[in-house]
């Protein structure tokens, strides 16, 4: 049976981010649980509706002593949404799924004047960590600049922000960006802006002679293209769900 | 210095063996003692254009499994003393080369040549990576169409990738070898222009062969087409090849083209 698509609208995919809380458990287990306790009741709530992530790699522990700390967890209102760093024999059906490619953000801690602490408490408890996490200060938008021709069959990909080629990108090689692509030379491979989702993002060339454009997971094959963009320097944005394009100059 | 030089293309049937043979006799001509090695273990030639064929007992696969020494498996040419082969096995199969034994090999030619030339296997697979592994010279052997022009693309991003040098953080001195060119079709739109090659690559030219029966003729009596007729039109663009490759500045000419358009070709070298 072959079914029949009465929408041909192609589902768009796209990456997101997020910043998880990782929760990396020390054994003995109960004494740290008995230390998130004491965390969490200094600050109920902290991790209520924040994404958090198990990191067991440097902990041993087995399939069931696994499932009893999530439980545990559970209980605390600790919603573990991975896990990180498990073997493949820790995870049975019902659990999170394993995690992988995490990469390190900085530590989330808060100064120590925002604690609800009695003047009286003991110094240690001075020093703890508050329990409100401030939204991350805006970052300045991060970009790559590559200053050699990309060759045929090698991608560029920067999910973060803009990619600048000053040079070509032969048939064969891709730009992958979360930003914008800026070719300074003629470009004749792939290129996919706005990768993460990221609609706003336009791809810029000296030289179209492209194999693929994509924009937020939109797409144009060479085919597509209206001819007399070929070899023109053209700027390409997207309006809704199609790719727009026109000459620069 | 001995300098170890690759000979290599991505697509096969461009005139890597042809040039190795002919950049190998260009080079030891100068009296500099030449090695060409045969890196295409299992479809092996560079014997058969070097004329050496009936001469080959041991090769690079027993000198790396330790079969035999380095010495034995040389073969001296007899036209030209200064010129040595180093050929492969046609019994075998590219795993045959291990890393380490390459680099064995390598580091004991060094001692002995100036010239180390590798002829690469088409492909980027085994053999052609551990033909490039060790070069601080690549010539990039290209004809003048769109899929030997991609290839080759391919093969300078694994030689800024996939080297000793780049490992390093060095750079491999690259050269492309524009070979079977023949000016009458690139003028009719039928092939690549040079420029056009030069554009898509930028990499600096080292050379233009013309198309010409005179490589095939070399070939089938077994001679590098520098030393069969070194004043054929091939010869004689690879001979000033092997010039610039030992850093002497020749100036380029496009076979075929009328005098006058020469001096346009001064200094044309891409980035």
């Amino acid at each position: 049976m072959t079914k029949v698509l009465t929408d041909t609208r192609s589902i768009r995919i796209k990456g997101r981010s997020f910043l998880a809380l990782v929760l990396s458990p020390e054994p003995p287990l109960d004494a740290w649980l008995t230390r998130l306790d004491d965390l969490a009741s200094r600050s109920a709530g902290f991790f209520l509706g924040r994404p958090v992530v198990l990191d067991v790699a440097d902990l041993e522990i087995d399939r069931a002593e696994l499932k009893k700390l999530i439980d545990e967890l559970g209980k605390r209102n600790v919603r573990i949404m991975g896990i990180e760093g498990g073997r493949p024999s820790l995870f049975e059906p019902g659990m999170p799924p394993a995690m992988k490619g995490g990469r390190p953000a900085p530590d989330i801690e808060i100064p120590a004047e925002a604690s609800v602490e009695s003047p009286g408490a003991a110094p240690a408890a001075a020093t703890a960590p508050s329990l409100q996490v401030e939204p991350p200060a805006p970052r300045a938008i991060s970009s790559i600049v590559i200053r050699e021709p990309v060759r045929s069959g090698q991608s560029v990909i920067f999910p973060e922000g803009d990619v600048t080629v000053v040079g070509s990108v032969a048939s064969g090689a891709e730009i992958i960006a979360g930003g914008s692509v800026h070719v300074y030379g003629t470009l004749r491979g792939r290129a996919l802006a706005g990768s993460v989702g990221n609609a706003s993002a336009r791809i810029f060339c000296r030289r179209l002679e492209a194999e693929l454009l994509a924009i937020d997971g939109v797409y144009k094959t060479a085919e597509d293209m209206a001819p007399n963009l070929r070899g023109q320097a053209v700027q390409l944005w997207l309006e809704g769900d199609s790719i727009m394009a026109e000459r620069l100059n | 210095m001995a300098k170890v030089i690759v000979v290599t293309s991505g697509k096969g049937g461009v005139g890597k063996t042809t040039s190795t043979a002919a950049l190998g006799a260009a080079l030891a001509q100068r009296n500099e003692k030449t090695v060409v090695v045969d890196f295409d273990v299992g479809l092996r030639n560079l014997d058969l254009v070097m004329g050496a064929e009936r001469r080959v007992v041991y090769d690079l696969v027993n000198v790396i499994q330790g079969d035999a020494k380095l010495p034995q498996a040389l073969i001296r040419d007899k036209r030209l003393e200064t010129l040595f082969l180093l050929p492969a096995s046609q019994t075998r199969d590219k795993d045959s080369l291990t890393p380490e034994g390459v680099e064995k090999v390598m580091g004991e030619l060094k001692k002995h040549f100036d010239w180390i030339i590798c002829d690469s296997p088409a492909g980027i697979e085994r053999g052609a990576t551990l033909a490039m592994r060790h070069a601080d010279i690549a010539v990039i052997v290209t004809n003048p169409e769109v899929s030997s022009v991609r290839d080759s693309d391919r093969i300078i991003g694994l030689l800024d990738a996939k080297t000793e040098r780049a490992e390093r953080g060095e750079r491999v001195e690259k050269h492309l070898l524009l070979t079977r060119y023949d000016q009458v079709r690139a003028e009719r739109g039928d092939m690549l222009k040079v420029d056009d090659v030069l554009e898509i690559l930028s990499i600096p030219l080292v050379g233009i062969v013309p198309e010409s029966t005179d490589v095939l003729k070399a070939s089938n009596l077994g001679a590098p087409v520098t030393l069969a007729d070194s004043r054929s039109a091939p010869a004689l663009a690879y001979l000033d090849a092997a010039r610039r490759i030992a850093g002497e500045t020749v100036p380029m000419t496009i076979p075929g083209e009328k005098r006058g358009f020469l001096g346009k070709l001064f200094g044309r070298r891409a980035a």
